[in-house]
């Protein structure tokens, strides 16, 4: 059984796609704050910078083989046969039990805020992001 | 650019990269202000005169018509109880995975196979995240990097020429067809300032049919969503009902003057009507003619079609532009479809999907069918196009002229006009007629035995209206 992949990997990924450098350097407060907007994740304080910055270098270790004309693998699993289900009806009907995990619902909907709530902005959040370097 | 040419006040001088305003200041050589660049010259008078192209491009989602969703077993069904129709993997709670629909698969296999694409035999799903409330997993998992078919065609005709009667042929390029998750439903109440969810349609099957930038204008537009719906529905993969949002048409739309580069494009959203499709497509492009023509720019931005006020509007912009952050999706390995060339042997056929079985299957396209119609009953090829276009009229024709020994090419006429026209008057559907094909038949027939005249057939079914 495979696993979700947690935000992390996600955070990873996006920073190999940017233009971070891997040699060492700091990730940029922009980078950082482009990030904790994105994927709502909170580095709390410079630790976990640092945490994110191991990461990348030891996935950057990737770049010392020469992959040219390999196909790039997506998972372990990529020979194994993707299941296919029969169009059948087997499950829902459990209105009850999903809405009891909501704060709060009206006539068996779900209640949400009646738009996305972005983050705010850098100089308007009280974040260790403040301090420049 | 053309904004800055006229506002330097001499429309054949080039501005050759210096900020200089001439008529402020003397010029240094006779030369430079009397200098004529020809080619922006050309341009600039060119511009002048030059007719305005519009460029269309369609991103169509067709709900895929099965009992249960792409992922999850819970039911597809349009007007239900909210959130009742949920499984836990819709709800997208912890420990859940999804388990790839059979059906859905081959819906889309059928649709690539009748818009002529290529089928990959190995696609692969992603997940494409943005945070939004109806979509409780913060992703969608879509086929961004290798989707199920590619570089198909699709043909369609419209009636162009001054009184509409020259009916011509063209064709849309499909660039591809992707497997991808319906989301929630989001029901906004302002007065509450509040969102109310409904995920009944979360994780519904979709197949996005992009259609390359091949239109000029909201009537082509439409008449290729129209025939892409009528092959939805011949082929039985999606029901297409605008009405119930089975069917939702996104146009990227741009202009430029002929022969230049291709404009800024904006998209427009929210068009949920076949009937709004060509007008709301053809404002916009007005729109951004007239910006352009008072010397303004086109914004890359994503625009509304307001039904009431007949225009588009900017769209609330939540974040800016958005990051999609694609990845591989983790629990879904390859899709991988067979023909009967590399079929394994042992293979559980309930396992396989055989892309050449299901070609072998299809059902006759529209086109196909119009062709036979009109051979089969000598009618003219705008009649096939109406006979397809009302949904059951073909089959009404076809019985009527079963039963009765008038030429078929005269029946057309009366379903046409008469009977066409009589259900328009009243907002009927075909199946709403009051008139059955054996009543139509039994006067047909009394007309052309010559028991009544024309005339009293025309007043028999004026009579329609009472009944």
């Amino acid at each position: 059984m495979l696993v979700h992949t947690n935000s992390w990997a996600l955070v990873l990924h996006c920073c190999i796609h940017s233009a971070v450098c891997f040699l060492g350097k700091k990730v940029t407060v922009e980078v950082l704050d482009h990030l904790e907007r994105l994927a709502l994740v909170d580095f709390r304080n410079w630790e976990g910078v640092q945490r994110l910055e191991k990461a990348i270098q030891f996935a950057a270790q990737l770049h010392a083989v020469n992959t040219e004309g390999v196909e790039p693998m997506d998972s372990v699993l990529e020979d194994r046969c993707l299941y296919l289900r029969e169009d059948n009806i087997t499950e829902g009907n459990c209105t009850e039990e999903l809405l009891q995990n909501a704060r709060e619902t009206v006539e068996e909907y779900f209640v949400a805020p009646p738009g996305n709530i972005p983050l705010p902005k850098l100089e308007e959040r009280d974040t260790f992001l403040q301090v420049s370097e | 650019s053309s904004s800055r040419d006229t506002a330097l006040g001499f429309p054949w001088i080039t501005s050759h990269g210096n900020n200089q305003n001439p008529s402020s200041s003397p010029p240094d050589s006779r030369a430079e202000v009397y200098s004529i660049n020809t080619s922006s010259w050309l341009r600039l008078a060119w511009r002048d005169v030059a007719p305005w192209v519009a460029v269309v491009g369609l991103e169509i989602h067709a709900q895929i018509s099965s009992n249960s969703k792409l992922f999850s077993g819970s039911q597809v069904q349009f007007a239900a109880p909210p959130n009742s129709l949920v499984s836990f993997f819709d709800a997208s709670l912890p420990g859940t995975l999804p388990a790839l629909n059979r059906r859905c698969v081959e819906a889309a296999v059928m649709t690539g196979l009748a818009l002529n694409c290529s089928i990959n035999k190995k696609s692969l799903f992603d997940r494409k995240h943005y945070f939004y409330a109806d979509l409780p997993a913060g992703y969608q998992i879509t086929q961004q990097r290798l989707p199920v078919a590619v570089n198909g065609s699709l043909s369609y005709s419209l009636c162009v020429g001054g009184k509409k009667n020259q009916m011509v042929t063209r064709t849309v390029r499909i660039k591809q067809i992707q497997l991808e998750q319906d989301s929630g439903k989001s029901l906004h109440d302002d007065t509450r300032s509040q969102t109310l969810i409904d995920l009944n349609r979360a994780g519904i099957g979709l197949m996005e049919v992009v259609m390359e930038p091949d239109m000029s204008s909201g009537e082509e537009a439409a008449a290729a969503v129209r025939e892409l719906q009528l092959v939805l529905q011949t082929l039985g993969s999606s029901q297409a009902i605008m009405a119930e949002g089975q069917l939702r048409v996104d146009a990227n739309v741009s202009v430029h003057h002929l022969g230049e580069a291709l404009g800024v494009r904006t998209e427009v959203k929210n068009i949920n009507s076949a009937r709004f499709l060509a007008r709301a497509i053809d404002y916009e492009i007005q729109r951004q003619i007239k910006e352009l023509e008072n010397g303004g720019t086109v914004i890359n931005e994503t625009r509304a079609f307001d039904y009431k006020l007949g225009c588009t509007i900017p769209m609330r912009d939540k974040e800016g532009k958005q990051d999609y952050r694609f990845m591989p999706e983790p629990n879904l390995p390859p899709l991988i479809l067979y023909d009967t060339k590399s079929l394994p042997a042992n293979m559980n056929h309930q396992q396989v999907v055989n892309i050449d079985w299901i070609r072998e299957r299809l059902p006759d396209l529209p086109s196909v069918r119009r062709v036979k119609l009109v051979e089969q009953y000598g009618i003219l090829p705008e009649h096939s196009f109406t006979l397809l276009n009302e949904d059951g009229l073909m089959e009404f024709f076809e019985n009527v002229v079963r039963q009765t020994q008038m030429n078929p090419k005269k029946v057309i006429g009366w379903i046409l006009n008469d009977m066409l026209g009589y259900l328009k008057q009243h907002n009927l559907t075909v199946q709403e007629s009051p008139v059955s094909s054996l009543f139509l038949a039994d006067l047909l027939n009394l007309l052309e035995r010559g028991t009544i005249s024309s005339s009293a057939a025309k007043q028999v079914s004026l009579f329609w209206t009472y009944l």
